[in-house]
């Protein structure tokens, strides 16, 4: 039985290592780019060292021959991840496995459907199957050893051409990954008072922001910031719910955090059902006291 | 050019579904049936781009049961001109789906294959790409925006970190995330009128058996509600007492 983890960047190689030493064997890494990540425990780590993330037709052909002599090939269930590692399960004629979020043994794992209602326990009839996994369920990794690095150069083959790419804007930690995440909805009027809002108090949290379907379908905040079924997936010690209402497939993407703290000025609304602490109230007088408080 | 696609019935996606006692399955009694929401968004999407481009001819394709003719009469009243219905009750999961959907495409040669990043019920986001790789096809998953010209998609896709833009060749695979536009609503006679439509039968071109098995369904664990606070004062010193701020 053996792992490879594909890591696109070192950040990414440390998740995919709590996933690796989670499963109990022996793990590879191919790390795309950054620093190899040599002290996680893996048997080596494969470093392609990239300037930048080639398309997923690239991707698939390049790593083709590489994932070919695993046993299981897992990511971290990122949209690059779920861009990627399906094509390559498809030129390989391999089955996959998607957003695993705990393993029973080596072909059996747990994975939630119907944004998070259902889990399912699922078994693999197949010898060989790529995964892809959501970091809240596994444990931060342990360091461990020296791993060597192998330096390879694959050939690239494909015909996307990327025109253009927004890249992250650093500053406010990583939303899939954050201890605190300040979340706003519909209410929030527009970009501007979003920002200051909401922004404000994750800013005074040391948080990331995050936000609804209905605050990005509305412009109020930008798309990377979607959380739940069909956007991210988040797992903090401390998630602000402000002028969510709670639905289904928003709660499927916080459902892991510690602790949830919902504002919302409807004492009826769904969201006070999972909430940890709730606050019925103005979002516009309860944001502002809280950074505020928050900021001394 | 020739759009297909590919469409599923699902469970409707604000339905609330519980697993049945013993685990083996889902209670599904009185529940609702829809097309995927994504897969409706991309049937929207050709029609929208057939309304600039008269010529542009659209397919519709489903994989399933029966009663998945329902959804395929929808896409006919949202404006897709013909249907193709691959009918079997047998189980399925996306490498199959890819694979039958691979030999509509050597049938229909379509120039561009449009459908939902995942569907909302498994949630798996992986028949297109897996799709596009055995077509060896360039793809462009999870479109907010979508333009053809010369031979290319120009294709607006959401990312981790934001957007980005790719250009592909034709054909190619395309799926369609939230933002790409907000599907019509198709009134009761305008299905009833698309029934004249042509919709076809076809069978299963593959005998593939599914290789990922559920075995159970479970209720996730349920969080419950907390405490209210009365102030923004109380939840801090909660929070506080919680080690959840310093
Ligand atoms: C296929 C599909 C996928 C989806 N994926 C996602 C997803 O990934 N993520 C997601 O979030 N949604 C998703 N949705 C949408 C989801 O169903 C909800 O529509 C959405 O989450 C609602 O967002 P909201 O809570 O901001 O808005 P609303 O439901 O409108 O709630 C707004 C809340 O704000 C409260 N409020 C109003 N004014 C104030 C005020 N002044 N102060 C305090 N509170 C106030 C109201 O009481 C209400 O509870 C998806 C839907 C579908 C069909």
């Amino acid at each position: 039985m053996n792992l490879l983890l594909i890591a696109f960047d070192s950040e990414d190689a440390v998740t995919c290592a709590a996933f690796g030493q989670s499963s109990n064997h022996p793990f590879d890494i191919l790390q795309l780019t950054g620093l190899p990540a040599t002290n996680l425990g893996a048997g080596k780590v494969i470093s392609l060292d990239l300037p930048s993330l080639p398309p997923a037709d690239y991707f698939a052909a390049a790593l083709k021959p590489i994932a070919e002599s695993y046993d299981r090939v897992a990511a971290v269930s990122s949209m690059r991840g779920k861009d990627a590692l399906p094509r390559l399960a498809g030129l390989l004629d391999w089955p996959m496995i998607s957003d695993i979020t705990e393993i029973v043994d080596e072909k059996t794992f747990i994975r939630p459907i119907l944004a998070g209602s259902i889990l399912t326990k699922v078994q693999l009839n197949h010898p060989k199957a790529f995964l892809t996994f959501r970091p809240a369920g596994f444990p931060a990794p342990n360091l461990a050893g020296e791993s060597s690095v192998e330096s390879v150069s694959p050939g690239w083959k494909g015909t996307s051409k990327r025109l253009s790419e927004s890249l992250s804007e650093g500053g406010r930690p990583d939303l899939a990954t954050a201890k605190v995440v300040v979340s706003g909805g519909r209410p929030l009027k527009d970009a501007e008072t979003f920002e200051n809002l909401v922004g404000g108090l994750a800013d005074a949290l040391g948080g990331a922001v995050g936000a609804t379907r209905a605050a990005v379908d509305s412009g109020i905040a930008a798309n990377e910031l979607q959380v739940g079924q069909t956007g991210k997936i988040v797992a903090p010690d401390l998630y602000i719910a402000a002028g969510i209402s709670g639905s289904t497939q928003h709660m499927a993407g916080i459902k892991d955090s510690k602790i949830i703290v919902a504002i919302n000025i409807d004492g009826d609304a769904p969201i006070f059902d999972i909430a940890d602490y709730g606050l019925v109230a103005d979002l516009f007088d309860a944001l502002p006291e809280l950074t505020q408080k928050l900021q001394k | 050019m020739k759009i297909l696609v590919p469409i599923k019935r699902v469970i409707d996606p604000y339905a609330k579904v519980k697993p049945l006692d013993d685990g083996t399955g889902l209670n599904l009694s009185g529940v609702k049936f829809e097309i995927n929401p994504f897969d409706e968004i991309a049937v929207e999407e050709a029609v929208r781009q057939k309304e600039k481009n008269p010529e542009i001819q659209i397919i519709v394709v489903s994989i399933g049961g029966p009663e998945s003719e329902e959804q395929l009469r929808k896409a006919l009243a949202m404006g897709a001109d013909e249907a193709l219905h691959v009918e079997t009750t047998d189980q399925l999961d996306p490498s199959i789906v890819a694979k039958e959907l691979t030999a509509v495409v050597k049938e229909q040669n379509p120039t561009v294959i449009l459908l939902g990043k995942q569907a909302t019920d498994n949630d798996n986001n992986q028949t297109a790409q897996m799709l596009a790789a055995q077509l060896e096809w360039p793809q462009a998953t999870f479109a907010s925006k979508i333009e053809f010209n010369d031979g290319k998609a120009n294709v607006t896709r959401e990312t981790d970190t934001g957007e980005e833009v790719l250009a592909i060749p034709l054909p190619c695979v395309i799926t369609t995330d939230l933002r790409l536009n907000e599907p019509r609503f198709i009134p009761l006679p305008g299905i009833i009128k698309a029934r004249s439509k042509p919709l076809t039968k076809l069978e299963r071109q593959t005998s593939d058996q599914p290789r990922v098995e559920v075995l159970s369904y479970t209720a996730p664990p349920t969080r419950s509600a907390g405490k209210k606070v009365a102030t923004v004062d109380e939840l801090i010193a909660e929070l506080k007492s919680k080690g959840a701020l310093a």
